[in-house]
């Protein structure tokens, strides 16, 4: 982001985090954690596409740069609260189970989510990140001068 | 014009029937899995999801299976899938001055902040086929150094401090899409670069190579390369709020270009651009290329007559899938209009043999 000041609430911080997941990922640390509860959907998960865009010159005009798969969702728990979910790629299991997640951070359980299954991806996107970074700072080139012979 | 014809239903059945066959090839041999397509032919995967206009590694590669590997054919089929998806709406633009880098050079600064970062690439290969790849076997991992958690700033950013390179400002006009209108003439650069982003890496590198070789004059410098990955983030109306939806990896050139100037303005380096899916870049230094060579006319320069200048030229042919449709269906069947020919061809030589019998007979 650069022309808008970013918002950073946490439920934006956790919904990107489910969104960028492994494939059945969040469905597996959510079914450790606890038990799903019932829902409905307020919109079942459905399959599209984004419009992915760029900036000329990186920083200029933007431009349509291609599209991306998403699935997204919305699920209200039986107390009321609404969860939403967007998730790249074609993945309504995961849709559905980020949605689950996002509804559940908003209620008495957030405590129980947050250290067993957002925790948990924030420090395995972390590792991998990392581990990366670190292949890549491997391939940094340290130039050094040739002396040359005569003085 | 081609017209329908009827018959030849068991002919197309049992051809596709053989096609299936053909595409699994020996059966003794192991079939291939979509994820190992995903995995290991990664560039093929990033091309057909570049030019094909979607990113979503695991259909590309299930694109490039069902092509049995022709990759134009896989683009055709992830062009045609993309239609069926209802739009969501729009990323914000990504910022790739965030990525996360597995590669970032620059042929302009040698000592650029950040460094020289090589990552996995092909050059300095020694381009010998290596037949130990024959044979299975497990690969080390790659060695680790501890990065440097320090920003990757564009060098275009140095050079801008110094006000010697064209600025690229901010702005925020909503981008026309191809998709959604057809392309038509005078396309801005916003246009350009999408119709460029997806178009024919052959022939994105062909035009770029036209342009090196003298076919209009932008001599250019890789000013950076960087391929990596960005988040993509996306203003969500029901929520109120932006979220990342994903993150996909990007292959960014900028070039630095001869410079312009006039007696009011100082002399200033100009920019050409380059984004494009995946790990792509041949196509990202061919596009960054092209893209300069269709800026002559805002930046002042001559028009040469050079093909990469011409817009109409190269945005109506850089398009693999429209070029392939067109060249394509001249194989389907033409009886009717190839009768009509004939009937002619026939009819003008039995004018010209009539004719000629009377100069004879004269």
């Amino acid at each position: 982001m650069q022309d808008q000041a970013p918002d950073n609430t946490p439920r934006q911080a956790w919904m990107g985090l489910l969104a960028r997941a492994a494939e059945g990922r969040v469905s597996a640390l959510l079914d450790a954690a606890l038990p799903r509860p019932s829902f409905d959907w307020l919109r079942p998960p459905e399959t599209g596409s984004v419009m992915v865009r760029g900036r000329a010159g990186g920083t200029g005009a933007p431009f349509n740069l291609g599209e991306m798969t998403v699935t997204r969702c919305a699920l209200r728990l039986a107390c009321g609260t609404v969860g939403h979910a967007y998730v790249q790629g074609r993945r309504k299991s995961d849709a559905e189970a980020a949605a689950l997640v996002d509804a559940l951070m908003q209620t008495g359980a957030a405590t129980r989510l947050r250290s067993e299954v957002l925790d948990v991806l924030r420090s395995e996107a972390q590792a991998r990140r990392a581990t990366r970074a670190d292949k890549a700072a491997a391939t940094k080139v340290d130039f050094f001068t040739m002396v040359r012979g005569e003085d | 014009m081609y017209v329908a014809v009827k018959g030849g239903e068991r002919a197309i059945e049992n051809a596709h029937a053989w096609l299936a066959e053909e595409r699994r090839g020996d059966p003794n041999v192991p079939e291939l899995g979509v994820a190992q397509i995903r995995e290991q032919m990664t560039l093929a995967v990033n091309r057909v999801m570049a030019e094909g206009s979607l990113f979503d590694p695991d259909l590309a590669a299930l694109a490039i299976k069902q092509a049995r590997g022709d990759l134009i054919e896989a683009i055709f089929l992830i062009r045609a899938y993309r239609t069926t998806l209802p739009r969501f709406g729009a990323s914000r633009p990504v910022e790739t001055a965030a990525m996360d880098c597995d590669r970032r050079i620059s042929a302009t600064f040698k000592d650029l902040p950040g460094g020289q970062i090589l990552g996995p690439t092909f050059d300095y290969t020694h381009r010998l086929l290596d037949f130990k790849l024959a044979a299975e076997g497990d690969v080390q991992p790659a060695p680790e150094r501890a990065a440097d958690p320090a920003p990757l700033p564009h060098v275009t950013e140095f050079l801008n401090r110094e006000d010697l390179i064209e600025a690229a400002p901010p702005c925020d006009t909503p981008p026309p899409d191809l998709t959604r209108d057809p392309l038509e003439m005078p396309a801005d650069r916003a246009l350009r670069l999408q119709a460029l982003s997806r178009a024919d890496e052959g022939f994105s590198l062909g035009l770029a190579y036209s342009t090196q070789r003298g076919y209009a004059r932008n001599h250019a410098f890789v000013g950076e390369l960087r391929i990596g990955t960005v988040a993509v983030e996306m203003d969500i109306p029901e929520l109120g709020f932006a979220i990342e939806i994903g993150e996909i990896s990007l292959t960014e050139c900028e070039t630095v270009n001869q410079f312009t100037g006039s007696k009011s303005e100082p002399a200033k380096f100009t920019r050409g651009y380059g984004l494009v899916f995946g790990q792509s870049e041949r196509k990202a230094i061919s596009m960054a290329l092209v893209d300069r060579a269709l800026r002559w006319q805002e930046l002042g320069e001559d028009y040469e007559g050079a093909p990469a200048q011409d817009a109409e030229f190269v945005l109506y042919h850089a398009d693999n899938i429209q070029a392939t449709g067109f060249l394509e269906h001249i194989k389907l069947p033409h009886y009717v209009d190839f009768q009509s020919e004939l009937e002619l061809v026939r009819k003008l030589r039995r004018e010209a043999g009539a004719d000629r019998t009377n100069e004879a007979a004269e």
